[in-house]
């Protein structure tokens, strides 16, 4: 079998044992990469459970800069004896298995169309280390740096990172760079010199930043003014509450007083999460509260509440698989439909759809400012596979002019010059109330929230005109949210095509290279991405200039398709759902392969395909 | 009643407290709850409390959950903003909108259905927080507004209006606070408002969680031979800890006791709580005491009220989370916000 060559452009995968220390040193791996200019696109599979069960890394090694997962593995980084069949079986023909050869394996055991590279790591360990903490941890830079010397890279990147890493400890730096070359000496001397996959030095990586969206979302809290978060940990969002409550400390402790501008609550439960955010929206504090589906589930009552009392609140749901416990550490785009319409009665809400970690600080800073300005809960729906992993972006933003938008808050002042107050009537056309906070007259603003109905001045009233009226003007509120909202982004193809295609979230990446790659061959699909909910009337006027539209996404439900036939009206034959909801990412394979196979079936045959593949 | 506008008219002689307000600016709107209902005593004395404490109106957050009791915060301070929340989970709320802003009065009215039953799990870790807060709970041992339905403090061998026994063992929410580290607890009766009044005001001056449970007879569903918590029962049964005389560090001391009546409680504005005891030794500075003792009495039936328990040396949630001194609520993006220079080392850190 011809073994795969390839120079900044394949998969690496390692099957680990979760909790042996395997994630810094893969981190490492994949970091090493980028310091040579080259993108790279990793993802953790990794179990709920924190030690003994199999985990992988995925390092997808792109120079192109395709981030979505692509499929297919062509080195195998085999390190956990019980995965090894299955880890074994993924790998592409004429890929690679590299595997510890400390004790024999049958040959049964391997495949006849892969390369295999055994290298003693566990023997070399041993002697080399009396501690079994130190066994075990430096195993994994050893292979770190076998694959280095495999792979071409440069070790002096790798020092870089690890001068990075331990400054200030230097018996910990001296011992990781020892590793790496022990790893990198033996093999160079024992290991075959023609391997396939290369890394070459390359500039495409830029300014780009390399964060996971758990950490931008944290930050884009910080930056936007939230002061109160209450959370209750879940997977995959615990790390965006710990990451906030990080970056407060760092930023946000008064360096007089050494007091917090912050509130962080961990709660008992998601209900009292979301009851302690909306408190403090009620109270004119920023507050948010980041979950997963469960926690969303659990929200629901009080998601109503803040709707028909219209408090600011701010969940970030990092979607996992469903539904019930589903697939805790698997990423699915499966809380659409329960977060648009949360709570009893009619209900809608204000969602948005970052595709990446840049987007996740955009987000979730914006979020806080559209939770007061609209008066209701906004969803920020990230996932699994943007939330935990790390992902090659574009630098944060921000402008230190930028005040926060409060929305209609009546001051004192107002009230004392008799400026007329009614908490729940629609003054300005806009649908949106003025709202006050508590304390701000002696006299006059002060009001009753109530989830109850009411009338204008927001006093309880089960009356059907002040009930119609209250439900109206949230529809119109809903209305001037598609405004305020980010906006869409076409991708048009290079021809007119009566094909589009409607994709959001963490499926942009894969989106991006499958529709060059349908591009290729010469199947032309004008794509949309959604950024937010309610949609602006460009997206249906999109899908009006097409006859057919794909709508492509993570859930087995086409939970966004059902959202658009609902909110337009759009007859759902126009809609072909393509979907993808295993618990892995989306990749450009499956949406390429599934579009491009509806796009044969309906005989298309595109103006230059004389020139594309015949 | 609720067609009836209360007159906004107000009778020139009487005069305005301290702080300028007359008593009629701390009362809300008319009650709707039965007639004789001991929920609108609790209002009667929240409304004297604080008009005798000369509390602004509009600094007091009034929130409750769902139910009669919860209805109470329309029938008292009319300039203060109030939150009907959901069933059971007005503490939650309570405790965001005190992060919020740390200089308000917070007052958490629920009842016995409300805090004892769906409420139970945020009753508990609100008081485990040191939420500062003055909570009342308005105990009747029945659903009012479903009809008459047993509630979990309803006593054990007690009967419905309808003549059901209850079997199931009462929760004792005294004795939860007790145990959870409220700083303040009592326990008071809607019949006898000269003990509730200076325990609300004790309350009220009081940092931390101070929890009040009040018995408040229920004259539609549970006023009836056979039940323990009628007016006729709790008037019977009501042994008084201690009788509570609220002092607030202005006015002089002139009523003699004789020795050994008197305990002082300083709590930490400098204001002091006089009470006067009735029950022996009992202390109210002692927590494992003070919960033997209710033990005690309750296995004899009797409804032990007054001041149970004072931590003179209490912490709120601000405290443990070393909050800076302004309200949240009022920092803008230029105390919030790390600026660009401070974005732009993190963009570094992260190449």
């Amino acid at each position: 079998m011809k073994p795969i060559t390839a120079t900044n452009d394949f998969v690496v995968k390692f099957a680990n044992v979760n909790g042996s220390g395997s994630a810094s040193a893969n981190e490492l791996f994949a970091k090493s990469i980028l310091r040579m200019g080259v993108p790279v696109s990793p993802r953790n599979i990794f179990p709920s459970n924190i030690q003994g069960l199999p985990t992988w890394y995925e390092v997808r090694v792109t120079e192109r800069g395709w981030l979505g997962r692509r499929g297919g593995i062509d080195l195998m980084v085999a390190m956990n004896p019980q995965t090894w069949d299955a880890d074994v079986r993924e790998i592409e023909p004429g890929g690679y298995l590299f595997y510890d050869s400390t004790r024999p394996v049958p040959a049964s055991k391997f495949r006849d169309d892969i390369h295999v590279i055994g290298m003693p790591l566990t023997a070399i360990c041993n002697r080399t280390y009396a501690d079994a903490r130190q066994r075990q941890l430096f195993k994994n830079i050893m292979y770190v740096g076998a694959l280095s010397a495999l792979l071409g890279i440069d070790p002096a990147e790798i020092e870089k990172l690890f001068a990075e890493q331990y400054k200030g400890k230097e018996k910990l730096l001296d011992s990781n760079v020892k590793a790496l070359h022990l790893g990198r000496d033996y093999a160079k001397e024992h290991l075959p010199g023609d391997f396939g996959l290369r890394v070459k030095r390359a500039n495409a990586v830029g300014e780009r930043i390399f964060v996971d969206g758990n950490t931008a979302a944290a930050l884009g809290c910080v930056y936007g003014g939230a002061t109160v978060c209450a959370w209750y940990p879940i997977t995959p969002s615990s790390s965006l509450a710990e990451g906030f409550q990080k970056y407060c400390m760092k930023f946000r402790v008064d360096p007089e007083t050494q007091e917090n501008k912050f509130a962080i609550v961990q709660a008992e439960d998601e209900i009292a999460s979301i009851g302690m955010v909306v408190g403090a929206g009620w109270n004119g504090a920023r507050a948010f509260t980041t979950t997963s589906g469960p926690g969303i589930s659990l929200m629901n009552e009080f998601i109503g509440l803040a709707y028909f009392a219209e408090i600011p609140v701010t969940i970030i749901d990092v979607q996992r698989g469903g539904p019930s416990t589903g697939m805790p550490t698997r990423t699915q785009q499966s809380d659409v439909l329960a977060c648009a319409y949360a709570s009893h009665g009619d209900t809608k809400h204000v969602l948005l759809f970052p595709e990446d970690p840049h987007e996740c600080f955009d987000f979730s800073a914006q979020a806080l400012d559209l939770a007061d300005r609209l008066q209701t809960p906004i969803f920020v729906l990230t996932d699994l596979d943007i939330g935990m992993n790390q992902r090659l972006c574009a630098p944060f933003e921000w402008d230190d002019a930028r005040a926060y938008d409060r929305g209609k808050v009546m001051t004192t002042e107002e009230l004392e010059a008799g400026k007329y107050f009614g908490r729940y009537k629609d003054v300005d056309g806009d649908g949106i109330p003025w709202r006050t906070y508590p304390a701000t007259h002696p006299k006059r603003g002060s009001f009753f929230t109530r989830g109850t109905s009411k009338n204008p001045e927001a006093r309880y009233s089960e009356r059907g005109d002040d009930y119609l009226y209250n439900m109206q003007r949230l529809l119109k509120k809903f209305d001037t949210a598609k405004s305020l909202l980010p906006q869409p982004i076409l991708h048009a193809a290079k021809q007119k095509s009566k094909f589009g295609a409607i994709y959001y979230g963490s499926t942009s990446p894969a989106m991006d290279e499958a529709m060059a790659a349908l591009e290729a061959d010469g199947l032309h699909v004008d794509a949309l991405r959604v950024r937010g909910f309610p949609f602006p009337d460009s997206v249906v006027d999109f899908i009006a200039a097409h006859d057919k539209v794909f709508v492509v996404e993570q859930n087995r439900d086409a939970q966004l398709r059902s959202l658009i036939v609902n909110e337009f009206g759009i007859a759902p034959a126009q809609l072909v759902p393509v979907l993808h909801y295993d618990g892995t990412p989306i990749t450009a394979r499956f949406i390429a392969g599934a579009i491009s196979e509806h796009m044969q079936a309906a005989k298309v045959v595109s103006i230059d395909s004389k020139a594309a593949h015949s | 009643m609720t067609y009836i506008v209360k007159p906004k008219l107000h009778h020139p002689s009487l005069g305005c407290n301290a702080a300028g307000f007359t008593r009629r600016d701390y009362e809300g709107a008319v009650s709707t709850l039965c007639a004789g209902c001991g929920h609108d005593s609790i209002s009667a004395a929240i409304i004297q409390a604080c008009w005798e404490l000369d509390i602004q109106p509009h600094r007091v957050a009034k929130l409750s959950g769902i139910g009669c009791s919860s209805k109470t915060p329309t029938y008292f301070l009319s300039a203060s903003h109030g939150f009907n929340t959901v069933h059971g989970r007005m503490p939650s709320v309570l405790t965001g909108a005190n992060l919020a802003n740390k200089e308000l009065l917070y007052l958490g009215v629920s009842g016995d259905g409300d805090s004892a039953s769906i409420g139970i799990g945020q009753f508990v870790h609100a008081i485990r927080r040191g939420v500062n807060m003055v909570y009342i709970v308005e105990n009747n041992g029945v659903y009012g507004l479903t009809k008459g339905q047993f509630s979990a403090t309803a006593d054990l061998g007690s009967k419905s209006k309808k003549g059901v026994t209850n079997t199931d063992n009462p929760l004792d929410m005294v004795g939860m606070a007790l145990q959870l580290g409220a700083s303040f607890v009592a326990r008071g009766f809607s019949g006898d408002k000269s003990q509730l009044v200076p325990l609300i005001k004790a309350a009220i001056k009081h940092k931390g969680a101070a929890f009040i449970d009040v018995i408040s007879p229920c004259v539609a569903f549970n006023n009836h031979p056979g039940s323990t918590k009628s007016y006729d029962y709790v008037r019977e049964h009501n042994e008084a800890a201690n009788r509570l005389d609220f002092i607030d560090g202005r006015e002089e001391i002139t009523v003699d006791y004789a020795e050994g009546e008197l305990i002082d409680v300083t709590q930490h504005d400098g204001n002091v709580i006089r009470l006067r005891k009735l029950a022996g030794s009992y202390s109210p500075h002692d927590r494992v005491a003070a919960m033997n003792y209710l033990h005690e009495r309750s296995a004899k039936g009797e409804v032990v009220t007054g001041l149970l328990y004072v931590d003179e040396d209490s912490h709120d949630l601000h405290g443990h989370m070393n909050t800076v001194s302004a309200p949240l609520n009022r920092l803008g993006a230029k105390e919030l916000s790390p600026g660009t220079v401070a974005l732009a080392k993190i963009n570094a850190a992260l190449r």
